[in-house]
C-alpha cells in the first residue's frame, strides 16, 4: 500500500510516497537518492545504515519509513555547511585516516554526530562502547576512535569556551 | 617529495560526504532484481525443479534453472589467465549447478520487478533432490567409498604435491637430534567486507555492461566471456568504489550469472545483490587447513630435519585451487632454512562445504599459526628462548628460494624482532610470568613471518598505466590497478607526483576502472599493486616526463636535458630556476597553431621480480582460566614493508590486518551442523570483532630500501593479518603452559584444554 508521509530530511521539508512495508533505508536510498545510507546486512547487525531520527542514531534498515512521518532525519549528505564546508567530524575522519573502503563510514559518522552533539566529554573506553554497534572490517577501529575522540574533545572545548 | 608523506587519502572527501558511489548507488532507470535459489542440501543432485507456481506470481519476469544454463564449466579465481592449458585454473562449475556440492549451491535464479516479488518466487519454487552424504572434512572426503564431488577428481583430491629440499631420512638420522611433533588445525572464517557482493548488468546493442564490486575488473571481463561463451570484446566491466574485498572479490562470483540473466530478459538491466547470509555461505571463505609437523632439531636450536603434512579443506568448488595450500607450504621453506632437509606433503581436498578461496595473505595465516606455534613448542622442549631459536634459523639477506628463484633483497626482520622485544619488555616479562599460579595469569608471545610481493614467477605479473596532460597543467592518472579501500589511489598519486615532478594536488587519479578505457592490469591481490603496478607507473612517468621536456625544449629553445620538472614547473636542471609553469606549457601544447601536441603516455610493465616483506607480532595477554577467556593487554605489529609511500595509511592497513588477526585468533569461525548446513552465517552469530573487542593497536615499521622495487617498497596490504594468532597462542602457552593447537582460542576450547591439562577440575581451579 502506498502512503504519503511528511518529514524533514537534512533540513528540507519533504513529502514522499512510500510503500508502507519499506524501510527508512530504502526510502532514503531509492526515493531520495541519499546513497550515503549504506546497507551491509539489512537486519540491524552492522550499523552501516545509521541515520539520525530526531537526533537519535538508529539502524534505518530496521526502521519503517512510515515511522519517520513527522520526524527530522539527518544523513551524512546533510552535514556540510552552507558553502559545502565539512563538519569538524568529517574533517577529523579525513585527517585521522579513519576512512578506508568507506562503506561503514557514513553510518559511524552519524553515530559520532549523536555522540558529539551530546556536548559531553567521554573517555576512550566510553567511545569504544558507544560505537560498538558499528562493524568495520578495514580499520580495526583504531583511527575511527581517534577521529571520534578528537571531535568529541574539540566540541567539548568549544562549548567550555563558550560558557561564561 | 610526496613519497614518504602522510598525505590525506584522495578519496576521503567523497567517502565522508556520501558522494563516493558504490555499485548500489547508481540508478539506471528500470532495474530488475535478481535473486538466486540455493540448495538446501550439501551434497547431491537436483532431480527436478518445478517453477510453475512461482511463475504465476505478480512481478516475476523470468526464472531460469540449472537445466536451462549453457553447458559450460568455467574457472572463477582472479588469476591472470594462462595460455598454457596445464597451468589454467580449474573449471568445475556452471552458472547454475545440477550437481549440488555445498549447502547453498546455486540451482536457479529469479528475475523480478522488485526484491519482494523475487523473494516470493524463490519460496514458491519446488525442488526435488537426490541426496548424498555430506562430506564435512577432508578425512571424510578421502575415505573409501565417499561420493565424488567432481567425477574428474578421484578420492576427492583436487591436487597433491610434495616439496622436497634435501634428503629427509638422511638428515633425520643425525645423532643427537631432538624430535618435536605437533598437529595444528585452523578454522573456516569469512572475509566480512561490509559491502556484500553486488553487480548489475545491461545490454546495449550486442554488448553487455557489468558494473560490479570487484577487485579485478579485467579478469571479470575474461571470465564472463568464458562462462557465457561470448567474445570478450563484447563485455564491458565497470568497477566503482568498493566496500572492501579482502580476496573475496578477487574471484568472479556472480557476475557471469548476472550477465546471463540480463541476456535472458532481452538485455534489460538486472541487479544481483547478495544478502549477508548468502555472502557467508555462497561466496568464499578462508581454507581450514590441518598441519602435521615433525622437526628434528640440534640441542643448540638449529633445525635439521623437517617434515610437514598439509591438508587443505577446499569446499565444493576449486576456486583458487591448490594455489593456496601450495603457498602455505612455501612459507615453511621461506621463513626458516634447515641445515638438512625439508619435506612438505600438500593436498587440497574437495568437501561439501563453502568453497574456500583467496583471503588476505593467501594461506600464510594458516601456515604461520602452525609453523610459529610449533617453533615455540620446540623452544620450550629445548629450554631455549623462542626468539633465539627463530634468529638461528630464519631467512637471511641473500637467501634464494630454490624453487622459484625469489631472492631476499632486503630484510629488516631482525630489527622488527628487536623492536618488538624492546616494546613489550620481552626478557623481563618472560621471566616475570614464569611459574604463575591462580586463576588469572599473564603471558607474552610473539611470531614472525615472511611474505612475497605479488605472484611472480608462479603467475604472470603485468600492469599498465596512462598519464594525460590536462590544459591547466595537471595530469589525469589512469591505473588498471584498483582501489579497494587499501589506499591505492592515494599512493599512486604520490608516486606519480614524484616520478613526474608534479605537485600531488596536480595529479587527478581516475578511481573507477572501465575495461573499455582503462589500461590492463590484473587487479588488487597478492599485495602486488604498489610494487608491480608501481613499476608500470614509474615507467609511464619516464615517458611522460620526456614528452613534457621535449615540448619545453621546443617552447624555450633549450636542450631538454638541461631542464627538469619540479613542483609542476619546468626548471633549470642545474640551478633549479623556474623557467615555465606547467599550465603555460600545457595551454601551448594543446592550442599552439604551430605545434599542437596532446601529451600523453601509456606503458605496460611486465614485472619479472618478487621480493620478501617481513614482520613480527608481540602480544601480552591475561588469561582468566575458569572463564577460558583471553584478554589482550598489549599488542604490536612491526613490519618491514620496505619504504612506506604513505606512513599513516600504511599504519591504518596494519590496524585492519591486526584486527582481522585478532578475530582469527580469538573468536571467528563459521560453524556447520551434521548435514553441512551453516549455523552462524550472519553478523549476530558470527563473532566479528567490534570496537569493544579490539585493544589499542600498536604499529611500528622498519623501513628497508628494497633494490628490486620501484620505490624501495614491498608487500603491505595482506601481511598484517598473518602473525597475530600464533603470537597470542604462544602468549597463552607462556601464561599457562598449555599448548592449544587449533583456532579460534575461544572460551569453550580453552576450558576444555585447561581441564584436560589439569588446570581446571569440573570448573574449579586445580592449581
Ligand atoms: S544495514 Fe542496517 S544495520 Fe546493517
Ligand atoms: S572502512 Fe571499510 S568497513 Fe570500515
Amino acid at each position: 500500500m502506498t502512503k504519503i508521509i511528511h518529514c524533514t530530511v537534512n533540513g528540507q521539508e519533504t513529502e514522499v510516497a512510500i510503500d508502507i512495508r519499506e524501510s527508512l533505508a530504502d526510502m532514503l536510498r531509492q526515493r531520495l537518492h541519499l546513497t550515503s545510507v549504506k546497507k551491509g546486512c539489512e537486519v540491524g547487525e552492522c550499523g552501516a545504515c545509521t541515520v539520525l531520527v530526531d537526533g537519535e542514531a538508529i539502524d534505518s534498515c530496521i526502521y519503517l519509513a512510515d515511522w519517520a512521518d513527522g520526524k527530522h532525519i539527518l544523513t551524512v549528505e546533510g552535514l556540510r555547511g552552507p558553502n559545502g564546508e565539512l563538519s569538524p567530524i568529517q574533517q577529523a575522519f579525513i585527517e585521522e585516516a579513519a576512512v578506508q573502503c568507506g562503506f561503514c563510514t557514513p553510518g559511524i559518522i552519524m553515530s559520532a554526530v549523536e555522540i558529539v552533539g551530546s556536548g559531553k566529554q567521554y573517555t576512550r573506553d566510553e567511545i569504544r562502547k558507544l560505537i560498538s554497534g558499528h562493524l568495520c572490517r578495514c580499520t580495526g577501529y583504531q583511527n575511527i576512535l581517534n577521529a571520534v575522540e578528537r571531535a568529541v574533545n574539540e566540541a567539548y572545548q568549544f562549548l567550555q569556551q563558550g560558557e561564561p | 617529495m610526496a613519497i614518504g608523506k602522510s598525505m590525506n587519502r584522495v578519496d576521503a572527501y567523497e567517502k565522508v560526504t556520501g558522494q563516493a558511489q558504490y555499485t548500489d548507488d547508481f540508478f539506471e532507470g528500470e532495474m530488475l532484481t535478481a535473486k538466486v535459489l540455493h540448495s538446501t542440501i550439501a551434497n547431491g543432485w537436483v532431480k527436478k525443479i518445478d517453477t510453475s507456481e512461482a511463475e504465476k506470481l505478480p512481478g516475476v519476469v523470468k526464472i531460469v534453472t540449472c537445466f536451462d544454463v549453457p553447458d559450460i564449466q568455467f574457472p572463477t579465481p582472479g588469476h591472470p589467465w594462462s595460455t598454457e592449458e596445464a597451468h589454467q585454473d580449474v573449471s568445475d562449475r556452471k552458472l547454475l549447478n545440477q550437481r549440488v556440492r555445498l549447502y547453498g549451491d546455486d540451482i536457479a535464479a529469479v528475475v523480478a520487478l522488485d526484491s519482494v516479488a523475487a523473494s516470493r518466487a524463490l519460496k514458491a519454487i519446488r525442488v526435488e533432490y537426490e541426496e548424498y552424504l555430506p562430506l564435512l572434512s577432508p578425512e571424510e572426503a578421502m575415505a573409501e567409498g565417499a561420493p565424488l564431488m567432481h567425477e574428474e577428481y578421484p578420492g576427492n583430491i583436487l591436487k597433491h604435491h610434495t616439496l622436497i629440499e634435501g634428503d629427509y631420512e638422511k638428515a633425520a638420522s643425525e645423532d643427537g637430534l631432538l624430535f618435536v611433533e605437533g598437529d595444528f588445525q585452523t578454522q573456516i572464517v569469512q572475509h566480512c567486507h561490509i559491502e556484500p557482493p553486488i553487480s548489475y548488468a545491461y545490454m546495449k546493442k550486442d554488448r553487455i555492461t557489468v558494473v560490479s564490486s570487484t577487485q579485478i575488473p579485467h579478469i571479470v571481463r575474461r571470465v564472463v566471456g568464458q562462462a557465457l561463451g561470448i567474445p570478450w570484446g563484447h563485455i564491458r566491466v565497470i568497477k566503482p568504489y568498493i566496500g572492501g574485498g579482502f580476496g573475496n572479490k578477487q574471484e568472479v562470483l556472480y557476475e557471469p550469472l548476472n550477465a546471463f540473466l540480463s541476456m535472458q530478459v532481452g538485455g534489460r538491466c538486472v541487479k544481483l545483490e547478495l544478502t549477508r547470509e548468502e555472502t557467508f555461505i555462497c561466496t568464499r571463505t578462508r581454507h581450514a587447513i590441518s598441519f602435521h609437523e615433525t622437526t628434528g632439531v640440534r640441542p643448540d636450536g638449529r633445525l635439521v630435519a623437517r617434515r610437514v603434512k598439509i591438508v587443505s579443506n577446499q569446499g565444493g568448488y576449486a576456486s583458487h585451487g591448490h594455489a593456496i595450500a601450495a603457498n602455505a607450504a612455501n612459507e615453511f621453506r621461506h621463513l626458516y632454512q634447515a641445515d638438512g632437509a625439508l619435506e612438505v606433503d600438500v593436498s587440497t581436498v574437495y568437501t561439501s562445504m563453502a568453497s574456500a578461496g583467496a583471503m588476505r595473505a593467501y594461506g600464510i595465516p594458516q601456515a604461520a599459526f602452525a609453523l610459529e606455534s610449533h617453533m615455540d613448542d620446540i623452544a620450550l622442549r629445548l629450554g631455549m628462548d623462542p626468539i633465539e631459536l627463530r634468529k638461528k634459523n630464519m631467512m637471511k639477506l641473500g637467501y634464494v628460494d630454490p624453487g622459484t628463484g625469489i631472492a631476499c633483497y632486503s630484510s629488516g626482520l631482525e630489527e622488527c624482532i628487536d623492536r618488538g622485544m624492546a616494546y613489550i619488555h620481552w626478557a623481563e616479562k618472560r621471566k616475570q610470568y614464569q611459574n604463575q599460579t591462580g586463576p588469572i595469569r599473564r603471558g607474552v608471545g610473539m611470531s614472525i613471518f615472511s611474505y612475497k610481493t605479488g605472484v611472480y614467477p608462479i603467475s604472470l605479473e603485468t600492469a599498465s598505466c596512462r598519464m594525460v596532460l590536462n590544459q591547466d597543467g595537471t595530469m589525469q592518472l589512469q591505473m588498471g590497478a584498483t582501489e579497494i579501500g587499501q589506499g591505492a589511489d592515494t599512493v599512486f598519486t604520490q608516486m606519480a607526483a614524484d616520478s613526474v615532478g608534479f605537485l600531488p594536488e596536480n595529479v587527478h587519479i581516475v578511481s573507477f576502472q572501465d575495461t573499455d578505457v582503462t589500461p590492463f592490469d590484473t587487479g588488487a591481490y597478492a599485495s602486488r599493486q604498489t610494487y608491480v603496478s608501481g613499476m608500470a607507473l614509474k615507467k609511464t612517468a619516464g615517458i611522460f616526463r620526456e614528452r613534457i621536456l621535449d615540448y619545453a625544449s621546443y617552447m624555450l629553445q633549450k636542450p631538454a636535458d638541461s631542464m627538469d620538472i619540479r613542483d609542476s614547473w619546468i626548471v633549470c636542471r642545474e640551478t633549479g630556476e623556474q623557467l615555465l609553469g606547467m599550465d603555460a606549457l600545457a595551454m601551448e601544447s594543446f592550442y599552439s597553431l604551430d605545434n599542437s601536441v596532446h601529451i600523453t603516455a601509456e606503458a605496460t610493465n611486465h614485472c619479472k621480480s618478487n621480493t620478501f616483506a617481513f614482520g613480527a607480532c608481540f602480544a601480552e595477554i591475561e588469561v582468566d582460566i575458569p572463564l577460558g577467556k583471553i584478554k589482550v593487554l598489549d599488542i604490536i605489529n612491526i613490519h618491514d614493508s620496505g619504504v612506506l609511500i604513505n606512513p599513516k595509511l600504511a599504519e591504518a592497513q596494519v590496524h585492519g590486518g591486526m584486527s582481522m588477526g585478532l578475530g582469527y585468533a580469538l573468536g571467528e569461525q563459521l560453524l556447520y551442523d551434521k548435514k553441512g548446513k551453516p549455523l552462524n552465517n550472519n553478523f549476530l552469530d558470527y563473532k566479528l570483532q567490534t570496537s569493544l573487542d579490539t585493544p589499542e593497536l600498536h604499529v611500528d615499521f622498519v623501513q628497508t630500501v628494497d633494490p628490486s622495487a620501484p620505490f624501495g617498497n614491498k608487500a603491505l596490504g595482506e601481511p598484517p593479518a598473518i602473525p597475530v594468532a600464533p603470537a597470542i597462542r604462544n602468549a597463552l602457552l607462556h601464561a599457562t603452559g598449555v599448548a592449544v593447537n587449533s583456532l579460534p582460542l575461544n572460551p569453550q576450547k580453552l576450558v576444555e584444554a585447561f581441564t584436560e591439562n589439569g588446570l581446571l577440575n569440573g570448573g574449579a581451579l586445580h592449581v
